[in-house]
C-alpha cells in the first residue's frame, strides 16, 4: 500500500513468482512440445538414428498421396467454416438480440456449446447418413427399399465436415459476440446513427460491427484455428480418402512405422504454417475492410443495402438458423433414441424395439470410461480453477504494473494453446512427458487437458473477477477479517455463479478433448470421447449411440449443476444472481 | 419548417400509459424544453418521436414535421436528429469521420464532402482536429462535435436528451449558447429534456411540465 509503484517488494516478489509459474505450467508443455516437434520435423530423431537438419521429412510428407488435395479440402472446409460462421454468428446476433434478449439467447446457446464436437459429429452423421433418420423418415414418400445410393456423411467435398464445424462454431462465436454487445452502449448509438438517416442493416454493419469485431479477434482466431485443424469432427464427417491435413498428419502419426515420425512431425509443422497463414490473412484483410470501409462511410449513402432486399435476407437467415437448430436438436435426438433402440430396421421411422440392450452390454466399457472421463474434467477444471485463481490474484497484487490494458494482454498469451494446432505440438509434448516419466499416465492426461481448459476458464472468470466491488473485501478488513477469511468469506460466496459456470465450460472444454487425451495418454487412457471416436467409425450404432450420449450428458450435468447450486445457495440473496451465463 | 404533436404519449407493453398525451406544436427556430423528474418518461417522449422506442414500449398518437406525418416512418427516413447527453460519437470513428458519416448524402464528391466536414469542424471550434479519437475530448467539445454531427444531416428537427448534463457550470452556458444558436439560425424546430430549469431559461421557449398519466391510479411508472 505505501509502496512506491515499482519498488520490489516481497508481496510483489511472491506474486511475480506466481504468475510466472502459472505461465509456464501452462506456455512450458507448448514451447516445448513446438521446439520438439520443430527438431522431429527438421530430421532430428537421435532413436532412429537420424540427425538433422534436413527437410527430407517435409519432402517426404509432400509426396504423400493426396497432400495436395487435403490441403486444399482444409483451407475449403476449415477456412471456409471459419469465416460463414462469423458472418452467420454476427447476423444472427443482429437479428436476435432484440427479441430474445442477451439472456435468453444465452440461455439456447449454452447447452450447444456444452456438446462436444465428438458427439454432435457422430448425431449429425446418424441424421444424415444414407440409411440416417431423415432418411428412413422420407423413405417412404420416396419409395426407397434400400437406402438410397448417394454419399452424405464422409462426403470427398467435405460438405458435411463444413456443416458440421459451421453448428458448433457459431453458438460459441455468437456467446462472444453478445458480451462484445454487453459492452457498448447499443441502444444510443442505434438511435443515434438511425437519426442520421441509415438504415438498420448499414447501422449494424458501419456502427456496430467495427467495435463488435475489436473485442471478438481473439474468438474468431480461436475459432478458425479449431476449424482448420479438427480431427475428431473430421474423423467421423470428413472425406478419407484424402482426408483433411491434421487427419492426413494425425494418421502418420499414429503408424506403426516409427520412421513416418519425420514426415509427420514435418506434416504437423505445415498444419501450424496453414493457420498461421490464416492468421495472417486475417489480420490483412481486417486492414483492407478498414481502409474500404471509411471510405464507404465518408460517402454518407443512405441508400438501402443490397437495393432493399434486406428483409428478404433476414427472411433466409432465419430459415438458416432454424435448419442449424433443427440439425442440432435431431442429432441429439438420434444419439438419444439409437442408443435406447433393441432393433431399428430400414425404413422404420423408430425402432421397432426400445430397451436399454445397448447401455447393458456396453456397461464395463462405458463405465470405465465415464470414470476416466469425470475423474479428468474434475482434476483439470479444480487444477485450472486454482491457476485461474491465482493469475488473477497475482496481476492483481502486481496491480500498478499489470492491469488494463496489459493485464488483457498477459491472458492473451495464456489462450496461445487455443491458438495453436493440437496437432502441431502435442506430439513434442508428449515426447517432453516421455523424458519426465508422465506420459501414459493420468497426471499428463490431467496437465494435458488443463493447456485448454486453463485459457477458457480465464476468459469466463476474468470479466466477473475484475468487476467485483472492492468496497466490500475492504469492509470486511475493517471488520477485522484478515485476507484468507476475506478470501472465503466474501469473496468465493460473492463469486460463487461465475465460478461454477467457468468451471462447467472447463469440464465441457475437458470432456470434448480427442487429440491430448491419445497423446498424452499413449492410447492407454480411454475417455468417452476417444471411445466414441473409435466406434463412429463403423461400431455398433446402439453402443456408440451409448458413449456419444454419456459425452454429452457429462457437461450438461455440470452446467445443470453451475445453474442450480447458486440459485439454491442465493434463493434469498438478490444481490447475487446473474453472475453466470446462464443465471 | 413546424413539428406538431397530436395526442402523442408512450404505452408500456401491458397497456398503461407512461404519461398524458401531449399535444404541442414546436415553430421554427424555437425550443420547447419538457421538464420532468427523473424516470416521468422525457426520453420515452423524445424516442417517440424520433422513432427510437425499443424493449416492448409503442408510441400512441400523431407526429407531423411541417405536412408529413412521420410516426409511421422508420427512424432513418423521419429527418429528426438526436443528440444525448454522452453525445455518442461512435469510438471506432476519428472524430472526422464521425462527422462525415452524418454529412447528407447530398453533398457530393470526396472534396466537397471534406471541406464540409472541416467547415463544420471550425464552427464547433475544432479546427483540424478531424484525425483525433473522440476519447480524447473534452465534454464540451464532444457535445459541440455530436451537435455538428447531427445537423450535418440536414435534420427537419432536433431532439435534445439532456445533452448538457455531463457539463460542469461554467461550460454549460456556452455549449447552451452554442446549440440554441446553432437551432435558431437553422431555423428548425428542437425538443429538449432537462430536469434543469436553467437550460429551459435559457433556451427562451416554451417550457411544459409532463404530466404522469392521471387516469390510472397506478403506481408510477418505471424506467
Amino acid at each position: 500500500m505505501g509502496a512506491p509503484l515499482y519498488a520490489v517488494t516481497p508481496g510483489r516478489l511472491g506474486a511475480a513468482a506466481a504468475l510466472g509459474l502459472v505461465a509456464a505450467l501452462v506456455l512450458g508443455p507448448v514451447l516445448a512440445g513446438l521446439w520438439g516437434t520443430l527438431r522431429i520435423g527438421v530430421g532430428h530423431l537421435p532413436m532412429l538414428g537420424a540427425h538433422g537438419p534436413s527437410l527430407a521429412g517435409f519432402k517426404t510428407f509432400w509426396e504423400t498421396p493426396g497432400v495436395g488435395q487435403a490441403l486444399r479440402l482444409t483451407v475449403i472446409t476449415g477456412g471456409g467454416a471459419g469465416g460463414v460462421s462469423v458472418v452467420l454468428a454476427f447476423v444472427f446476433c443482429a437479428l436476435l438480440h432484440n427479441r430474445l434478449g442477451r439472456r435468453g439467447l444465452g440461455r439456447i446457446l449454452a447447452p450447444v456449446l456444452a456438446l462436444p464436437h465428438a458427439a454432435l459429429a457422430i448425431g449429425l452423421a446418424f441424421l444424415i447418413a444414407p440409411s440416417g433418420w431423415i432418411a428412413r423418415l422420407i423413405a417412404p414418400l420416396m419409395g426407397w427399399q434400400v437406402p438410397p445410393a448417394v454419399v452424405t456423411v464422409n462426403d470427398p467435398a467435405g460438405v458435411v465436415l463444413f456443416v458440421g464445424l459451421v453448428l458448433k462454431e457459431v453458438p460459441f462465436l455468437m456467446l462472444v459476440m453478445l458480451a462484445a454487445l454487453g459492452q457498448i452502449p447499443l441502444r444510443a448509438q442505434i438511435a443515434a446513427a438511425r437519426a442520421l438517416g441509415y438504415g438498420p442493416a448499414k447501422v449494424w454493419l458501419a456502427v456496430v460491427a467495427p467495435q463488435v469485431w475489436a473485442r471478438v479477434r481473439l474468438a474468431v482466431l480461436v475459432a478458425l484455428a479449431y476449424a482448420l485443424s479438427a480431427v475428431e469432427m473430421a474423423l467421423i464427417l470428413g472425406p478419407s480418402h484424402p482426408p483433411t491435413l491434421s487427419v492426413l498428419v494425425w494418421r502418420l502419426f499414429s503408424s506403426a512405422d516409427a520412421r513416418q515420425l519425420i514426415p509427420a512431425s514435418a506434416g504437423a509443422l505445415m498444419q501450424l504454417g496453414l493457420v498461421l497463414a490464416a492468421f495472417g490473412l486475417v489480420w490483412m484483410a481486417e486492414r483492407l475492410v478498414a481502409i474500404l470501409g471509411r471510405h464507404w462511410l465518408r460517402r454518407g449513402a443512405r441508400a438501402a443495402l443490397m437495393g432493399g432486399l434486406t428483409p428478404v435476407a433476414a427472411r433466409c437467415m432465419q430459415m438458416i438458423g432454424a435448419l442449424g437448430l433443427a440439425l442440432v436438436a435431431g442429432a441429439v435426438m438420434a444419439l438419444g433414441v439409437w442408443s435406447l433402440a433393441v432393433r431399428w430396421p430400414w425404413p422404420a421411422a423408430l425402432p421397432t424395439g426400445f430397451g436399454t440392450l445397448a447401455w447393458e452390454t456396453a456397461a464395463r466399457g462405458w463405465g470405465a470410461a465415464l470414470g476416466a472421463t469425470v475423474f479428468v474434467a474434475a482434476a483439470s477444471t479444480v487444477a485450472s480453477l486454482a491457476l485461474v485463481i491465482v493469475w488473477l490474484e497475482g496481476q492483481e497484487r502486481l496491480g500498478a504494473v499489470l492491469h488494463g490494458p496489459r493485464a488483457a494482454l498477459s491472458d492473451v498469451a495464456l489462450c496461445v494453446p487455443l491458438l495453436v494446432p493440437q496437432i502441431g505440438f502435442l506430439f513434442g509434448v508428449t515426447q517432453a512427458g516421455v523424458h519426465l516419466g508422465l506420459t501414459g499416465g493420468y497426471l499428463a492426461v490431467i496437465w494435458g487437458h488443463v493447456l485448454f481448459v486453463f485459457p477458457y476458464v480465464l476468459i469466463a472468470l476474468a470479466g466477473p473477477w475484475r468487476a467485483r466491488d472492492p468496497r466490500q473485501e475492504r469492509a470486511g478488513a475493517a471488520l477485522g477479517a484478515g485476507p484468507l477469511r476475506r478470501f472465503v468469506a466474501i469473496r468465493l460466496p460473492i463469486l460463487l455463479a461465475p465460478i461454477l459456470t467457468a468451471a462447467a465450460i472447463g469440464v465441457a472444454v475437458s470432456v470434448s478433448q480427442y487429440l491430448p487425451t491419445l497423446f498424452l495418454g499413449a492410447g492407454r487412457v480411454a475417455t468417452l470421447t476417444t471411445e466414441a471416436v473409435a466406434l463412429a467409425s463403423g461400431g455398433d450404432r446402439r453402443v456408440t449411440a451409448v458413449y456419444a450420449a454419456l459425452q454429452s450428458l457429462v457437461p450438461l450435468g455440470a452446467f445443470a449443476l453451475a445453474f442450480l447450486v447458486p440459485v439454491i445457495l442465493h434463493r434469498n440473496r438478490r444481490g447475487l444472481r446473474g453472475g453466470g451465463v446462464l443465471a | 419548417m413546424t413539428l406538431r404533436l397530436l395526442d402523442l404519449t408512450v404505452r408500456f407493453p401491458d397497456g398503461r400509459l407512461m404519461f398524458a398525451p401531449l399535444t404541442a406544436t414546436v415553430h421554427p427556430g424555437q425550443v420547447l424544453s419538457v421538464m420532468a423528474p427523473s424516470g416521468a418518461g422525457k426520453s420515452s417522449l423524445l424516442d417517440a418521436i424520433g422513432g427510437h422506442l425499443a424493449g416492448g414500449l409503442c408510441a400512441q398518437g400523431q407526429v407531423w414535421l411541417n405536412d408529413r406525418r412521420v410516426d409511421q416512418l422508420p427512424p432513418e427516413a423521419r429527418r429528426i436528429g438526436v443528440m444525448f447527453q454522452d453525445a455518442v460519437l461512435f469510438p471506432h470513428l476519428s472524430l472526422g469521420d464521425n462527422l462525415a458519416f452524418g454529412l447528407a448524402p447530398g453533398v457530393g464528391g470526396a472534396p466537397a464532402r471534406r471541406a464540409a466536414v472541416e467547415a463544420a469542424l471550425a464552427q464547433a471550434g475544432l479546427s483540424g482536429m478531424g484525425a483525433r479519437d473522440p476519447a480524447t475530448l473534452s465534454g464540451g467539445q464532444r457535445t459541440r462535435a455530436a451537435l455538428m454531427r447531427t445537423l450535418l444531416a440536414q435534420p427537419q428537427a432536433l431532439m435534445l436528451d439532456e445533452p448538457f448534463g455531463a457539463l460542469d457550470a461554467g461550460l454549460r452556458a456556452d455549449v447552451r449558447a452554442f446549440v440554441f444558436g446553432h437551432v435558431r439560425a437553422r431555423v428548425i424546430p428542437a425538443i429538449m429534456v432537462t430536469h434543469d430549469a436553467s437550460d429551459a431559461a435559457a433556451a427562451g421557449g416554451p417550457v411544459l411540465h409532463l404530466a404522469h398519466a392521471m387516469s390510472l391510479a397506478q403506481p408510477g411508472p418505471q424506467s
